[in-house]
């Protein structure tokens, strides 16, 4: 089919106008969605900071929202000092903390894997974190900060084990969570086999830190995860630059010149690393980063991976978890045994929904 | 078919120029495209158009060696479209043009450099591609997803601009999407769902766009729906277009080059209507047919011929 030699049609006035008019409509849609975005996120943080006040102020001893606010800032009695500042401020703020790396991580994960079982608590990341870290309690007597390193080291190497085994001239999602959770059930083997070596005693020390629990938690814990955060938090926003590429499957990213693998790559790895200081500082808190972000993306429909609100929305459910943990509940949880109770269903709709679809996820 | 003077020899050239490429490599071979050889006096370039072409690629996954070694050059400002059987090694082609592959040997050429050493956003701002039955994320809107082809154009800091804006803007009305700009892709159609992605490679703007069989899932009339659509971006703009297409008809109808490919070699090129025959469908698809002309178009028509329904088995 032959034509004539490319002329470029003189922009009409009306062509102008239509232009115009969609442009007017484009930036309204994108408008709306951002407004929702960070309604949703004032929302989840507003929420977030009412319950940090509650569980600032419940407690063996009640005490008013007023007093809280004035020990925190100096004031109050010797007593009133201990409980807020040295009892319940570290253990909230390590809720908020623990919250918001697992509901980060399990966002990154779920969408650069494209996959919504992936999530480090289901994928062996945090199966690595318990394998090290019981096997050093157990067996070698670590205790502390040595501990929440070896915890932080497992989900590291968990990691990196899972990621080359899945590579097959790149990274399928599908292949790095069925690799995932066969590397997980493994670990978790290791587990039972070292405790089941164990004394009684020290064994049920350790099933209480398995469970993910923030009982007893002071600011030994919270100082190195705040640090941690403070520098994974910024990496994964750069990283996640990349994120929206390759949302769109590799080909996609790849034709807009996203650096497919290696971008992918720094992701994960950001995502791992959060996944094992929160572990590090209160145990695999179950189902967090699981059920975080999908809550988040249907706050904020349509806009992609939503990662502030899945990280405001890790920190809100375990605060809520604790808080109901620590008072609602008949008898004292760990806050991993809630907010498993609040995971595991949703696991089972997730799988009952994509068997009704035919996607298998 | 109205046939204009240039096309013919330029036609030529491209099939001369793939026999002689044990030239030098500074000879620039874009620069022949470029220039039009029935206006002597006006040697210059016509369009400042983009050139690709493959030299030698070796191309294949693994150990499993799909192209053996093969020369090509897109004819700029042009609808090209690649045909050829299954596995033919069609696809494969268009993934290392578009350096989703990397060809174990040969190079792939972007106005002659080598695409797998260009940084790749620079590659994205001239070179666009479509794969192939690509799936959007879980409930992302139209316009979010026009508006990730902005990406090549975004640094780290510089997020969104007017001028991104206008592009989506401009994609969506091209595509007539606009009226979902704020819809969830999984809501769409099959039809409407391929336009938008088709908006999104636009919106990345683009003077070469590769498409991985952009109708295939789709419907008659949706099939002619996109390839109208990508006509009229091709002479409005003056997009390069590179397609692989199933529809043998279709193909011969809306390219101004064909590319017939078979087990990862060309077993021809040219305008549809100097290299469709009988003969060569039968040696590329292994099919007897007879070639006619398209009432619509004028282009060839290839009539399948199998073991029934043939009124007079001597044809």
């Amino acid at each position: 089919m032959s034509r004539a030699p490319v002329v470029t049609k003189s922009a009409t006035h009306a062509d102008d106008e239509r232009l115009a008019d969609a442009v007017r409509q484009v930036s309204a849609v994108r408008g709306r969605g951002l407004r929702r975005s960070v309604l949703v996120g004032a929302g989840l943080l507003a929420a977030t900071l009412v319950v940090f006040g509650l569980s600032l102020s419940f407690g063996d001893m009640v005490m008013p929202i007023g007093k809280v606010v004035a020990t925190l800032f100096g004031g109050g009695d010797g007593g009133s000092q201990f409980v807020v500042l040295e009892l319940r401020l570290p253990r909230a703020l390590l809720a908020i903390l623990v919250g918001v790396a697992f509901g980060l991580s399990g966002a990154v994960f779920q969408t650069v894997l494209r996959n919504p079982l992936a999530s480090p608590d289901l994928i062996g990341i945090s199966s690595g974190a318990s394998a090290v870290a019981v096997t050093a309690a157990l067996l070698f007597q670590v205790s502390g900060l040595a501990l929440s390193a070896s915890a932080l080291t497992g989900s590291l190497v968990a990691g990196a084990a899972i990621y080359l085994l899945a590579w097959r001239q790149g990274i399928a999602g599908q292949r790095l969570v069925l690799v995932g959770i066969g590397v997980g059930m493994g670990l978790s083997s290791i587990v039972w086999y070292v405790m089941a070596r164990s004394e009684v005693t020290d064994a049920q020390e350790a099933f209480r830190w398995l469970a993910g629990s923030l009982n007893g938690r002071s600011w030994n814990q919270v100082w190195p995860l705040l640090i941690a955060l403070g520098l994974l938090v910024p990496l994964t926003v750069l990283a996640a630059h990349a994120l929206r590429p390759l949302q769109l499957g590799d080909d996609a990213a790849a034709g807009l010149g996203a650096k497919v693998e290696s971008g992918r790559l720094a992701l994960l790895a950001c995502a791992t690393a959060l996944a094992g200081v929160a572990t590090a500082a209160a145990g695999p808190v179950g189902f967090v980063a699981f059920v975080a972000a999908p809550i988040a993306r249907r706050l904020v429909p349509g806009r992609g991976a939503a990662l502030p609100q899945a990280a405001l929305t890790g920190a809100l459910i375990v605060l809520v978890a604790d808080f109901a943990a620590q008072h609602l509940l008949p008898v004292q949880l760990p806050v991993g045994v809630v907010t498993s109770i609040i995971g595991a269903p949703y696991l089972l709709l997730l799988l009952a929904r994509a068997n009704r679809v035919g996607s298998g996820g | 078919m109205e046939k204009s003077q240039d096309e013919k020899p330029q036609d030529e050239r491209l099939r001369d120029e793939r026999l002689r490429d044990e030239r030098p490599r500074d000879e620039k071979p874009q620069d022949m495209a470029m220039y039009r050889e029935d206006d002597e006096e006006r040697r210059g370039p016509v369009v400042a158009e983009h050139t690709l072409e493959a030299r030698d690629v070796r191309l294949g996954y693994g150990e499993r060696e799909i192209v053996p070694g093969l020369s090509v050059a897109v004819p700029p400002g042009k609808i090209t479209v690649i045909v050829g059987p299954n596995a033919c090694g069609k696809s494969t082609l268009l993934r290392a043009m578009a350096r989703l592959l990397a060809p174990s040997a040969g190079a792939v050429l972007l106005d002659g450099r080598s695409i797998q050493e260009m940084p790749t956003k620079e590659v994205a701002s001239v070179l666009g591609i479509l794969p192939q039955s690509p799936t959007a994320p879980e409930g992302i809107t139209v316009s979010d997803l026009v508006g990730r082809g902005r990406y090549p154009h975004q640094g780290w800091f510089r997020r969104w601009s007017a001028e991104d804006d206008r592009a989506v803007a401009q994609a969506l009305l091209s595509t007539d999407v606009l009226e979902l700009a704020d819809r969830s892709v999984d809501e769409l159609s099959g039809g409407q769902r391929q336009r938008v992605w088709i908006a999104m490679a636009l919106a990345q703007r683009t003077d070469i766009l590769l498409l991985d069989e952009p109708t295939t899932f789709l419907d008659a009339s949706h099939q002619l729906d996109v390839l109208d659509l990508l006509t009229d971006l091709n002479r409005e703009r003056g997009v390069t277009m590179v397609a692989v297409l199933h529809d043998l008809n279709l193909a011969c109808r809306y390219a101004d080059h064909m590319i017939a490919m078979k087990a990862g070699r060309i077993v021809a090129e040219g305008r549809p209507v100097d290299i469709v025959t009988a003969e060569l469908v039968g040696e590329v698809f292994g099919m007897r047919c007879s070639v006619i002309e398209d009432p619509a178009s004028a282009t060839p028509m290839v009539v399948p011929l199998g073991r029934h329904h043939i009124k007079d088995p001597a044809a």
